[in-house]
């Protein structure tokens, strides 16, 4: 049997066509479909008998589903995931950007609801990609029916020796996707499959099919020529800042830019958050209003004053709307490997504690999303954009205010200066609060450099951030462990207040809180020469190379 | 990879009709299925409308310059491909006794076949009707031997000295299936010898091939009988015996 739509045409097995005997080719059809498939058909009867029979194996419609995470995490490392609609179930194909199969696996079903890949059943495609996908769940990208006619071309001896594959697609994009709803149809695609030992017969072929007015050789893939139609592009979500602002543009300007493009972020994750698809919409849209809010706190001596001041509490109380939730998915996420470290208890013992962790979970969300689904968020976001556009396309040009790369280095030098003072103070003795203290301008300085990517030198900006992410490390080790085992104590109070704490679950628990101690001890003991990277002597010219290269040609 | 293989001394009982049918059958029920087509005459690739002709030859292929893969060729039909006939397979012999001592010249068409395992279920051997060193090797390659029996007395006895020679063999034997082929139902001899042997012995398969125009038109349609007319009789025999031997012959 052909496959339609997929970008590597097969029979059955996968043996007699590879991907490399594969030439494909698109029609125009702007002369019309019948009349551009006439001429294919009369090109190729100069050399062969053409023969169209109904039936022909391989001929017929079939049904595809595009799949990838909200992030693109199968795309962006040179893979697509196809589930192919059988009769009965179907299968999964995980394929190479270049069409070669690198993994295939039966499935009964395919549920109209996003599945993470750790939901499949064991097989090939689920190993491949469980590791690469997780924790984001698999969404329907594109829709395909395709209708396939599959042409035999024979020689002398009425032998076929290569076949024509013609595939009629339509694509749609699943609802609740970005361009939902949308049907296109794309131009006939049109491949010659080469029979087994006939490949001068196939070029042959190809050669004739190229030479017909209106027949162009294939481009692109299905997928991408489907996300084209529909007006997307791979990889058109990203959780990064990537705000296009200049040097030179007034720095009210790039910060309203810089704030709308977080504004969209976070309203691209909405839908994710609501429908529970997997936890890290909530992680980007949370990600989203912390850096919001740091642009506010930094930046937003730039933007009106009283804006900055309501909006700083409404963000506020963005954020802590979301924590619970988000602390109760890290918990979980991270529960099987904390409980694989158990040595003297039973990851079994811990069982009560994940039941409790569910159905905590389960009421906070309901808080979440009915904060989500509220006047008080509505407001946020609508009133927020209309006054973030007011400043980007009034506030331009025409007034004179300091320019956006003046902005980016004076905060990002105050920011910096005051980690190296804070930093410094720091001893053995100091309190655990210096550190998470510390914590909080690295973040923030963190911040300051994504928002301002685009005004540095590529090569000075990966330097500086490389020991950032290094100090970064070492103090969010340092902090989650001593949250997180203050929690495990809250969470113990609470469990025995609901009477859902045998002993064996506390004992597993205190061992996880002592476990949790001794990550602590350890980030605290790298911390000195982690912060010596970062802010010695080397570090500080590492900062100042880049703030000096910050208004160079960069406009 | 199972490697059947259909053969008889003697020429004309049908052993080409069979191989292409039931390699055909094989492939239609989903098992990646290859042919190899031993007798210099081209037959089953004629029937295949694919040239009966080897680069290099049946020298390059039992030599090894050439690998089987790289003779194959696919036929019109899903699942199924021929590795074609050449006119130098008629010194087959000659080429299989340079290979080396006794047992290595009559092993060498099984180690040629070794590689194909990963991508064949099914290997059909349509051997040339001669007892010669191809067909010892043909005989220590497969798992099953096909042999088609024209019911005659004579024919009874070719089996029982094939069986006897089969059953002399050292290590690996084929299973032998035989089959009664081109029968003729209003011969009373026909009716007598098909009933009595397949009483007799095991081994038998109960389904008999008949004699049928509808399988000499084969060569005019250049196709199987059961892919150009898969409702015919001759069809409806050449699935019943496929179904037979696939199961291991009753003791």
């Amino acid at each position: 049997m052909f496959r339609g739509a997929g970008g590597s045409i097969a029979l059955k097995g996968g043996r007699h066509v590879t991907a490399t005997g594969l030439r494909e080719f698109v029609a125009d059809t702007a002369a019309g479909e019948d009349s551009s498939l006439a001429a294919v058909r009369s090109a190729l009867s100069q050399a062969f008998t053409v023969r169209q029979e109904p039936g022909t194996a391989g001929s017929g419609t079939h049904h595809q589903t595009w799949l990838d995470t909200f992030d693109w995490r199968l795309y962006k490392a040179g893979l697509t995931l196809q589930f192919e609609q059988a009769r009965r179930g179907g299968r999964l194909l995980l394929s190479r950007a270049d069409g070669a199969v690198q993994a295939e696996q039966t499935v009964t079903s395919w549920p109209r609801r996003p599945r993470l890949a750790e939901d499949l059943p064991p097989g090939p495609v689920r190993d491949r990609i469980l590791v690469l996908t997780s924790p984001r769940a698999l969404l329907p990208i594109v829709k395909a029916v395709s209708t396939v006619t599959v042409t035999r071309l024979l020689n002398a001896d009425g032998k076929t020796v290569a076949r024509l594959v013609a595939d009629h697609v339509t694509v749609t994009a699943p609802t609740g996707n970005t361009a939902g709803g949308i049907t296109a149809e794309l131009p006939p695609r049109l491949a010659v499959a080469e029979v087994r030992g006939y490949p001068g017969q196939a070029r042959r072929a190809a050669d004739l099919l190229a030479g017909v007015p209106g027949v162009a050789h294939a481009s692109q893939g299905v997928f991408i020529a489907a996300l084209t139609a529909l007006g997307r592009h791979p990889a058109d979500y990203t959780s990064g800042v990537e705000a296009e602002i200049t040097a030179t543009m007034p720095a009210p300007v790039a910060v309203a830019r810089l704030l709308l493009r977080l504004l969209d972020t976070l309203e691209l994750n909405v839908r994710g958050v609501l429908r529970d698809i997997d936890t890290e919409f909530l992680h980007d849209l949370r990600v989203a209003v912390r850096r919001t809010r740091s642009a506010i706190k930094l930046l937003g001596g730039v933007l009106p004053a009283d804006l900055a001041e309501h909006f700083k509490v409404e963000f506020k109380w963005l954020g802590d709307v979301t924590t619970p939730v988000r602390d109760l998915d890290v918990h979980l996420l991270g529960f099987d490997a904390l409980a694989g470290q158990l040595v003297a208890a039973s990851p079994a013992d811990l069982e009560p504690l994940r039941a409790f962790l569910a159905r905590r979970r389960a009421r906070e969300f309901r808080r979440l999303a009915a904060a989500l689904r509220g006047p008080r968020f509505r407001a946020i976001t609508d009133d927020w954009r209309k006054a973030l556009l007011e400043i980007r396309d009034v506030d331009g040009p025409r007034r004179r205010r300091p320019a956006a790369a003046v902005l980016a280095r004076a905060t990002t030098g105050k920011v910096f200066r005051r980690i190296a003072a804070q930093g410094g103070a720091i001893t053995s003795e100091s309190p655990p609060e210096s550190l998470h203290d510390l914590r909080k301008r690295a973040k923030e300085l963190r911040y300051l450099l994504e928002f301002f990517a685009p005004l540095h030198d590529q090569v000075a900006y990966r330097k500086v951030l490389s020991d950032l992410k290094q100090l970064q490390d070492c103090l969010g080790e340092f902090q989650d462990s001593q949250v997180q085992r203050a929690e495990i104590g809250t969470l113990a109070d609470a469990m025995l207040a609901e009477r859902a704490a045998p002993a064996a679950t506390l004992l597993a628990m205190g061992e996880i809180a002592a476990k949790l101690a001794l990550s602590q001890a350890e980030a605290r003991a790298e911390f000195a020469a982690r912060f010596a990277r970062f802010a010695g002597p080397a570090g500080r010219e590492r900062v100042r190379v880049l703030l000096a290269n910050e208004m160079q040609g960069r406009s | 990879m199972k490697i059947f293989a259909t053969y008889n001394i003697k020429g004309g009982v049908g052993k080409t009709t069979a191989a292409v049918n039931l390699a055909y059958l094989s492939a239609a029920d989903g098992c990646r299925t290859l042919l190899w087509d031993l007798d210099p005459q081209g037959a089953a690739s004629f029937l295949f409308r694919i040239k009966p002709r080897v680069k290099g030859g049946g020298k390059a292929l039992i030599r090894g310059t050439k690998t089987l893969d790289d003779a194959i060729k696919g036929t019109d039909f899903d699942h199924l491909d021929l590795l074609p006939a050449d006119f130098t397979y008629r010194n087959m012999d000659l080429l299989l006794g340079a290979a080396g001592a006794d047992k290595k010249s009559t092993r060498k068409l099984g180690q040629l076949l070794k590689p194909l395992a990963a991508e064949y279920d099914h290997v059909f051997l349509d051997c040339p009707p001669s007892i010669s060193l191809v067909s010892e090797n043909v005989m220590h390659a497969a798992d099953v031997l096909l042999v088609p029996l024209i019911p005659t007395t004579l024919s009874v006895r070719t089996l029982d000295q094939l069986t006897e020679f089969v059953a002399g063999f050292s290590g690996r034997r084929p299973q032998v299936w035989a089959f009664f082929s081109m029968v003729d139902r209003r011969k009373k001899l026909h009716q007598e010898i098909t009933k009595d042997l397949q009483a007799e012995r095991t081994g038998v398969a109960a389904t008999p091939i008949p004699a049928l125009s509808m399988i000499e038109r084969m060569s005019v349609e250049r196709a199987p009988v059961t892919a150009f007319a898969p409702r015919s009789v001759a069809a409806r025999a050449y699935r019943a015996l496929w179904a037979e031997v696939q199961q291991d012959p009753k003791p």
